[in-house]
């Protein structure tokens, strides 16, 4: 359904746990729409057609190309320091865009929730995401609500889709990558993987650290503005900088040289690693960029990154080289080498 | 970060690693017949490669990978019995996060755990002793396994259950013990190895003495070694002291953490839950004599062995995997029939390959360097 003007008043939800009768179509249904999603995201207007409408002319005023983008929001525990499910699943969605040289315009939003979830719950996630949105520049349009059986899902999973528009003249890509390139990441990296691993309560730190999480559409837009040439852009999410930087090597033909002492990571969440024997390059972010810009436009991107209140702890991580084709290669702060490869699957904690 | 940055220090690295070259060709050893110590713990394998150590030092000085890593020794049949308790209704299995990769005969206990398996990664057995306090209705089981470094934390979980009386606790006891391990690689017809880094973590519980006789009847060097990378290359510069003054001796370099006759505590808790097994399976090793241990009878009620019915079947290796000599250090990874081909992390065939302690993915995943140079 789409979220447009509507003469009568809202309607208001009754209970307040969440039953399979919310997602059966009827009143109940129209009931958990209005009062919880309707009303934080767009305010006055409610639902009454099956689609959002988007002006292309209006579109069109930023950008030459549209960007489309889709993921899924799985996360426990839902809320955690620094973030909650619904704030990634706006940032996330928004930063797939912006990456792209992007401008993030609209998203769409769909909810699988498991019967028995406080309403409460429902509405603080609601909240979370409308603020997300507003802060991020993007409006929610659509979305859609279904119920599952207790033991169905866990508490609630939401996938959001998005649109943006491609500003005139950015080219960034994951094979764009040439030798003599600089890699920057705009801070700390490993926080929200850390913060999820502590959230869950799987060790018990005293100063808990806080997820990252974070809209990079507007740093990214300065970064552009700075170094219009920079070659691409990813957040650095599952799979951690690692994973980013083996992509970039194997689809650009390239080798990466990465200096462990130039990669930032807060003490506690080196601390974190070396206890659990983690790997912190491997740890989700939720609001880093890992971006490539040629030699020349460095230093103005550096500089363009430092100034936003996202980047201030900006560093030049590494650089794209000829050697070793698809390899990444850490000089290890020790004074040796070694490959950075990909994961398999998760990481697991050592045994001692 | 305090207490590990001193120990990752790249300078002093470099006066060391210089000390060591000389040392090596004061002792005459050349790229051709160069001299081989063997790390035993999988904790030095693994800082080996993670600090880029080996690509640092002279190729007249050759690392082997020794048997110590418990995740990478565990044997099929072991596994098995995992995934066979696992599977019984109403069952919680605990395990250390490492162990959940390694195959069995049939499946590892992350592929018992997508089955619909109830198998929960813990940090603790203590941790798996709290699941147990909470679900008093069902069954948890901790999978113990690991050197003298992770028995005495086992063995105090049990006396707390036992003390407290969690009667749905129990414990899967595969911990296995360092000393026959090494009289085991010493014993090897293919050994060639010439010093040895010793175990760290294992001699804070056990202290330095036990190793004496690998001087006194072996002729071998040993260094106690602590897990940074100074560590390692101090421990390397005295093993090489050692050969170039004609001296056999046990040395401790981990004097920070490690008492000449061991933690009481630890050993008492050790001795009051545990006893030596006739013989324990290894991977790749085979049977040997007293390297394992089981609960006392006094603890039966806490035993998963006695508790729940398992086959302990041995299931031979898999006959194109070479883990056994690469444990011995009689080959290198590399030179494994199945290296990288059959055998890579995402389908580990021999256990060296999925723990990230194990010679095999450690040489996968940061090593190649030094091979493809060569």
């Amino acid at each position: 359904m789409t979220m447009q003007p509507m003469p009568r008043p809202r309607r208001q939800l009754q209970v307040d746990r969440v039953t399979l009768a919310h997602g059966g179509g009827g009143t109940a249904m129209r009931d958990l729409v209005e009062d919880v999603f309707v009303s934080a995201f767009s305010a006055s207007e409610a639902a009454l057609e099956d689609q959002a409408r988007i002006s292309l002319a209006d579109l069109a005023t930023s950008g030459d190309r549209l960007a489309f983008t889709t993921d899924g929001f799985v996360v426990d525990p839902l809320f955690f320091p620094g973030g909650d499910i619904g704030k990634l699943a706006v940032y996330g969605t928004v930063n797939d865009l912006a990456v792209g040289g992007a401008i993030p315009r609209l998203l769409s939003c769909a909810v699988v929730i498991e019967e028995g979830m406080a309403i409460e719950t429902l509405r603080r996630i609601a909240r979370s995401m409308a603020a997300a949105a507003a802060e991020a520049g993007v409006a929610i349009v659509t979305g859609d609500t279904k119920v599952v059986p207790h033991g169905a899902c866990d508490k609630i999973f939401i996938t959001t889709s998005g649109v943006g528009v491609v500003r005139h003249g950015i080219e960034v890509g994951i094979g764009r990558a040439r030798p003599g390139d600089v890699i920057l990441v705009n801070g700390l990296l490993g926080d929200h993987g850390a913060a999820i691993l502590n959230a869950r309560g799987d060790l018990a730190l005293d100063s808990p650290v806080e997820s990252d999480c974070a809209s990079l559409a507007g740093l990214i837009a300065d970064l552009l503005g700075a170094a219009p040439g920079t070659r691409m852009m990813r957040d650095a999410t599952r799979g951690g900088l690692a994973a980013v930087l083996n992509e970039l090597a194997e689809a650009s033909n390239v080798g990466i040289t990465v200096r462990e002492t130039d990669v930032p990571l807060r003490p506690a969440v080196r601390g974190f690693c070396e206890i659990l024997g983690l790997d912190p390059l491997y740890l989700a972010n939720e609001g880093k960029l890992v971006a490539v810009v040629p030699p020349e436009q460095a230093a103005a991107a550096l500089a363009a990154l430092r100034a936003h209140p996202l980047g201030t702890e900006s560093c030049a991580i590494g650089t794209v080289t000829e050697g070793k084709v698809g390899r990444v290669i850490m000089e290890t702060a020790f004074g040796g080498h070694r490959i950075v490869d990909m994961l398999v699957g998760d990481q697991l904690p050592r045994i001692c | 970060m305090k207490f590990s940055d001193e120990f990752r220090n790249g300078e002093i690295a470099k006066g060391l690693v210089a000390r060591i070259a000389t040392l090596l060709d004061a002792c005459g050893a050349t790229v051709e017949k160069p001299l081989r110590f063997m790390e035993v713990c999988g904790g030095h394998t693994h800082a080996i490669f993670r600090h880029g150590l080996a690509d640092m030092l002279p190729r007249s000085l050759e690392f082997l990978h020794g048997p110590g890593c418990p995740v990478c020794v565990l044997p099929m049949g072991r596994v098995d019995d995992c995934v066979a308790i696992a599977e019984q209704k109403g069952v919680i299995f605990t395990t250390f996060g490492d162990a959940m990769r390694v195959p069995g005969s049939k499946k590892s206990l992350l592929q018992a755990k997508a089955d619909g398996a109830d198998v929960r990664m813990v940090y603790s057995p203590l941790d798996a002793l709290e699941i147990a306090r909470k679900n008093p209705d069902r069954q948890v089981v901790f999978f113990g396994l690991g050197f003298e470094t992770t028995m005495p934390a086992t063995a105090l979980t049990v006396l707390r259950a036992a003390k407290e009386g969690i009667a749905n606790f129990s414990l899967f006891c595969n911990h296995i013990t360092i000393i026959p391990t090494i009289r085991a690689v010493l014993d090897s017809p293919d050994m060639a190895v010439d010093g040895f880094i010793g175990p760290g973590h294992v001699s804070m519980v056990i202290g330095t003495k036990p190793y004496r006789f690998i001087a006194e009847h072996y002729r071998r060097p040993l260094v106690v070694t602590g897990f940074e990378p100074l560590d390692v290359l101090q421990a390397i510069w005295m093993l090489l002291r050692q050969i170039h003054e004609g001296r056999v001796e046990i040395e401790s370099q981990y004097a920070r953490i490690v008492p000449e006759d061991g933690n009481r505590a630890a050993l008492q808790a050790i001795a009051e839950v545990f006893e030596l097994r006739d013989f324990f399976e290894w991977r790749g090793l085979g049977s040997i004599e007293h390297s394992g241990v089981k609960m006392r009878e006094k603890y039966a009620a806490f035993d998963a062995e006695r508790k729940f019915a398992i086959g302990q079947v041995t299931i031979a290796d898999p006959s194109a995997c070479q883990c056994g000599e690469v444990l011995k250090g009689a080959i290198k990874p590399w030179d494994c029939k199945i290296f990288g081909t059959a055998c890579t992390p995402s389908t580990p065939v021999g256990a060296l390959m999925v723990s990230s302690e194990g010679a095999c993915a450690a040489y996968y995943q940061y090593g190649g360097l030094r091979k493809g140079a060569a």
